[in-house]
């Protein structure tokens, strides 16, 4: 039986996507047979960041219509065998999906896969209700600014109200010199106040533009560093433990932060 | 039958009469026994008004009932009702009695876009975020941060106040009152109290200390027992 884990932020690009493809992708390099679903109705994304656009044929509202069997929407990706795609609709009417709709693709799903990444629309609204209605598990990403922040606690709110355990928190975009001159809010300071446990910490990368852009997600390159904190995150998410990486070759920043995860048991 | 049993005692006391009223007996007997009571003992048209209290002991009386007893009381205009007593009140009034003085303790983080309200007094062990909104009919104590919005005294109790661990508010609300954080980015302080100033005619922050002899923090059951 496998597990059905939503990415969320409220506030829109703050990599939403970008880190649903990164973790599936992560994940599949563990060797995990996972299944990716992009829920963002009529604005889809995932399917170019993982280079499987010209193979879309079906779609999760032909699903949810039965114009298809789910299997048959599936997206096999290029390079494993056990990662697949469930692509949004591109024109279709938003209001064609719902919760139980959901609900039922992802029961199903989770007979056949180890994980269910589900890729959030920005917003509050219906999207958002389909997206976590099938969850089991939900990873909020935020960015180091005031407003992202604030969003992600509006959500984090709105899913203590579904039935599932405590949302973890990514923080994306990291410049470390904006956080060394105090113009960005200081990691340590957005853990405080979202106070949820931290599952991971991405640099802003040009890596990740460059990788997205070529289809090829960035979790396959070997040594970056936005890399290698979307693997680390993916270990968590196994339960491993694994230390946060530095994103400099000196302490400063993230060694406060260490910390939270040695509280966690 | 022969030897009735006195229904209603009048007792004459310094400032009027005290009707205690029989408490077992029915409601029907009291009514006529009221009626020749208040005949016979009315005063004359030359002797000044005469103002009644009526102790009902253990009986309970509707609205309409008191109302009732009131008329036949004044029906002549020789006695003024001056209060109507009795020992027992109706459950749903004890228990909203119960909610004004009661202090509510509630242990979450109240997020951006939440709002928290509670009857009494609130005991939030936790944060109110940017955007959160926590609001109570007395005092708000607040055992975390203070980003949001505090609402205390919120049906115009002005003499009601919000305590924190620390606080930089968006705003502050107590009754009818409201301030809100300076547009300059200001450091937040840390256990202290907000309350209303009579004199500056505005909320004021102060050190928590202050309340120990500008309000009394212990007895806010005793100051909602009197304001009902
Ligand atoms: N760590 C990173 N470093 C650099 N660029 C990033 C990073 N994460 C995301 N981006 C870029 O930010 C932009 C927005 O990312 P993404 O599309 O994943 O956000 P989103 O939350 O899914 O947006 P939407 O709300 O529109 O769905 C993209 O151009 C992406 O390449
Ligand atoms: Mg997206």
């Amino acid at each position: 039986m496998g597990e059905a884990i939503v990415i969320t932020s409220g506030k829109g690009g703050v990599g939403k996507t970008t880190t649903s493809a990164n973790i599936g992708t992560a994940l599949a390099l563990m060797e995990k047979k996972v299944c990716l679903i992009d829920t963002d109705i009529g604005l889809r994304n995932l399917d170019v960041i993982m280079g499987l656009e010209n193979r879309i044929i079906y779609d999760i509202v032909d699903v949810i219509q039965e114009r298809c069997k789910l299997k048959q929407a599936l997206i096999k990706d290029k390079r494993f065998d056990y990662l697949s795609l469930l692509p949004a609709a591109q024109t279709s009417d938003k209001s064609a999906v719902t919760t139980d709709g959901m609900k039922q693709i992802i029961s199903e799903l989770k007979q056949e896969y180890d994980y269910i990444i589900i890729d959030c629309p920005a917003g509050i609204e219906q999207g958002f209700q389909n997206a976590v209605a099938g969850a089991d598990k939900a990873i909020v990403v935020t960015t180091p600014e005031k407003s992202s922040v604030r969003d992600a606690d509006r959500i984090i709110g709105l899913l203590e109200k579904e039935d599932m355990e405590s949302p973890r928190l990514i923080i994306n975009r990291i410049r470390n010199h904006m956080m060394k001159n105090g113009d960005m809010l200081e990691i340590d300071e957005i853990i405080q106040v979202l106070s949820i446990d931290l599952i991971g910490i991405v640099i802003d990368d040009d890596e990740v533009i460059k990788a997205s852009n070529k289809g090829e997600p960035v979790a396959l390159q070997p040594n970056s560093k936005a890399s290698i904190a979307y693997r680390n995150i993916a270990r968590r998410i196994l339960g491993e433990t694994v230390p946060l990486q530095s994103l400099e070759d000196e302490k400063g920043v993230l060694y406060k932060v260490k910390k939270f995860f040695g509280m966690r048991a | 039958m022969l030897d009735k049993k006195q229904l209603i005692t009048i007792k004459g006391t310094r400032d009027g009469l005290t009707l205690f009223i029989d408490e077992v007996c029915s409601y029907d007997l009291v009514v006529n026994e009221l009626h020749a009571t208040i005949a016979e003992s009315s005063p004359k048209e030359n002797e000044p008004v005469v103002s009644v209290k009526v102790q009902l002991g253990n009986r309970f009386l509707t609205e309409q009932q008191k109302k009732e007893l009131t008329d036949i009381i004044t029906k002549d205009h020789r006695f003024i009702v001056e209060s109507i007593e009795s020992s027992v009140i109706r459950r749903e009034e004890a228990l909203r009695w119960k909610e004004h003085s009661d202090i509510q303790a509630v242990s979450r983080v109240i997020r951006s876009g939440q709002v928290l309200e509670v009857t009494g007094d609130l005991l939030l062990i936790g944060d109110v975020n940017p955007g959160g909104k926590v609001v109570a009919t007395g005092n708000i104590y607040i055992m975390g941060n203070l980003h949001g919005i505090a609402h205390a005294g919120s049906i115009g109790d002005r003499q009601a106040f919000i305590a924190a661990s620390f606080m930089k508010p968006n705003q502050l609300r107590i009754a009818d009152y409201i301030s809100r954080a300076p547009d300059y980015e200001a450091d937040g302080v840390y256990m202290e109290c907000g309350l209303v100033d009579e004199e500056q005619d505005k909320i004021v922050i102060d050190r928590l200390q202050v309340l120990s002899h500008k309000r009394q923090v212990l007895s806010g059951f005793e100051r909602r027992m009197q304001n009902g």
